[in-house]
């Protein structure tokens, strides 16, 4: 595997796992569930091998990503506390969604919006897995007005969940040079140096 | 039932309208609890017809038994003692428990699964256990507690108003085999002029609040009650003003189609943004610092 060796080690090989497991997971109760969520949707469940496979599979799946995102939250929220840079970035959005990212605030290893999505992403997970764990009949009862309750909540954080994948993805694909270091876990040094100067500065020491 | 496919007014997760150029009357179950001796024929009926045997439970010490619905028992009667002011004026009150069979039923509502729940033209709500997929959000829907999930195959079940034998102008098992003709069953709308009938010979007899429960907050329901106590219904068990809760109303209503289009719409959002603003490369002018740096 040839390298440059000036690249920059974002990720390790081990968070780098812990992220796709937790992306693939994402995309089995995504599909599965908005099969259950909207009659638009309800050919999906064709890929869990039927309705009923889907309605078994789907609460599984909910808790193996959960463990894992529980993971992944211990790895990196330290990195995600919003500070005052992340706020005047973030006020300044429209600029970096405009195209021209070269006079944006100096970011760490996370920007303003990445933070946002972080945190979202956690608070989505908790109320799914705890409205997701009430509504699982196969094995729970609880009070049906409760039951009601979560299967709103389930339906608003998935819904809010989805978008804030869609964002989070999109932004890997529009911001060229990010992808890789889900892939292979580097990046090149003008990339940081561009996107998360503070960070480049840390980790090159200039 | 293919023989009444012709004759589907509603169908769980389904947009269009289902097959709806032949109609048919409105059926009701009529069940005058003032007449209702509580012997349990009709569970007994309602078993050997539909052919399911409960598991043999245990006694709670009242005559409730089984206790409750279960998906091998799709009707209970259900006791109810009720002590007046005067302690001479005890009434036993009895109710036939079951599916109510509503105009506008939560359980079709919720239920995602296409087909697994119908509703036919004659009024009869059925559930189609082959496309059950067991999630339970029948459950959810109902405003009464009524369907129930089997543990032997992870359905739900119910009672189905003897829709095979309606369908080849029977009536329900339990209508057939009540000693006391408690259970009647016609049009909905003869069912309610029988209602009035006993209605007005109970006030006749002193019972001023006897009357009819057809509730309105599910578009009335195809089984219906005489009650002795109308004003009280909570007595024998029955909601006073049932309706679809208004949070599956959310859920599986307006919920729909807003969360689609938004979903759609920041996806379609990403797309268009890349076509009208390119990707976000890193600059040349970047590289070429560090181009010089490197030099130095």
């Amino acid at each position: 595997m040839i390298r440059d060796p000036k690249d920059l080690q974002r990720y390790t090989a081990s968070e780098r796992v812990n992220h796709w497991l937790v992306g693939m997971c994402f995309i089995l109760l995504a599909l599965s569930g908005l099969a259950f969520f909207h009659p638009l949707f309800w050919p999906l469940v064709d890929l869990f091998g039927g309705g009923a496979w889907a309605r078994i599979l789907h609460p599984f799946v909910g808790i193996v990503m959960t463990a894992l995102f529980a993971i992944m939250f211990l790895r990196f929220w330290s990195l995600n506390i919003m500070t005052s840079t992340d706020r005047q970035w973030l006020s300044r959005v429209g600029e970096m969604v405009d195209g021209s990212d070269q006079n944006m605030p100096e970011q760490g290893k996370y920007n303003g919006g990445q933070k946002l999505v972080f945190w979202a992403s956690a608070i989505c997970i908790l109320l799914m897995i705890l409205s997701g764990i009430v509504m699982w009949r196969a094995y729970f009862s609880f009070a049906v007005d409760l039951v009601r309750l979560s299967a709103v909540i389930h339906s608003a954080a998935a819904v809010v969940m989805i978008c804030v994948i869609v964002v989070h993805v999109y932004a890997a694909i529009w911001v060229k040079g990010t992808v890789r270091a889900m892939w292979y876990g580097t990046v090149t040094r003008a990339w940081a140096r561009q996107h998360h100067r503070a960070w480049y500065r840390q980790v090159t020491g200039k | 039932m293919a023989l009444q496919s012709l004759d589907i007014k509603q169908r769980s997760a389904t947009t269009t309208p289902s097959p709806s150029v032949r109609q048919t009357a409105e059926v009701a179950k009529l069940i005058d609890t003032t007449r209702c001796i509580g012997c349990k024929a009709c569970q007994v009926a309602c078993m050997e017809w539909n052919d399911v045997r409960d598991e043999m439970g245990s006694v709670n010490g009242t005559y409730n038994n089984p206790t409750d619905l279960t998906a091998n028992s799709w009707t209970v009667m259900r006791f109810y003692e009720k002590e007046n002011a005067n302690k001479f004026d005890f009434e036993w009150l009895i109710r036939k428990d079951g599916c109510m069979h509503c105009a506008d039923p939560g359980c079709l509502r919720a239920c995602p699964s296409p087909g697994a729940i119908v509703q036919y033209a004659n009024g009869i709500v059925d559930f189609h256990e082959e496309n059950c997929i067991g999630c339970g959000y029948c459950i959810t829907g109902c405003p009464f507690n009524v369907p129930r999930i089997s543990k032997k195959d992870g359905k739900a079940y119910k009672c189905t108003l003897c829709s095979d034998r309606v369908a080849v102008n029977l009536e329900p098992a339990c209508v057939k085999t009540c000693p006391t003709g408690a259970i009647m069953f016609g049009s909905k709308q003869d069912m309610i002029a029988q209602a009035e009938t006993r209605t007005a010979e109970l006030k006749g007899r002193g019972y001023a609040n006897a009357g009819l429960y057809d509730p309105q907050g599910v578009g009335g329901t195809h089984v219906m009650y005489v009650l002795k106590h109308a004003d009280q219904p909570g007595e024998v068990g029955l909601p006073a003003d049932p309706a679809i809760n208004p949070l599956v109303h959310l859920w599986k209503g307006v919920a729909k189609p807003l969360a689609t289009a938004t979903m759609a719409l920041v996806g379609l959002a990403g797309l268009f943004h890349y076509i009208t603003k390119g990707p976000n490369e890193v600059s040349k002018e970047t590289e070429k610092e560090l181009e010089k740096e490197d030099a130095a």
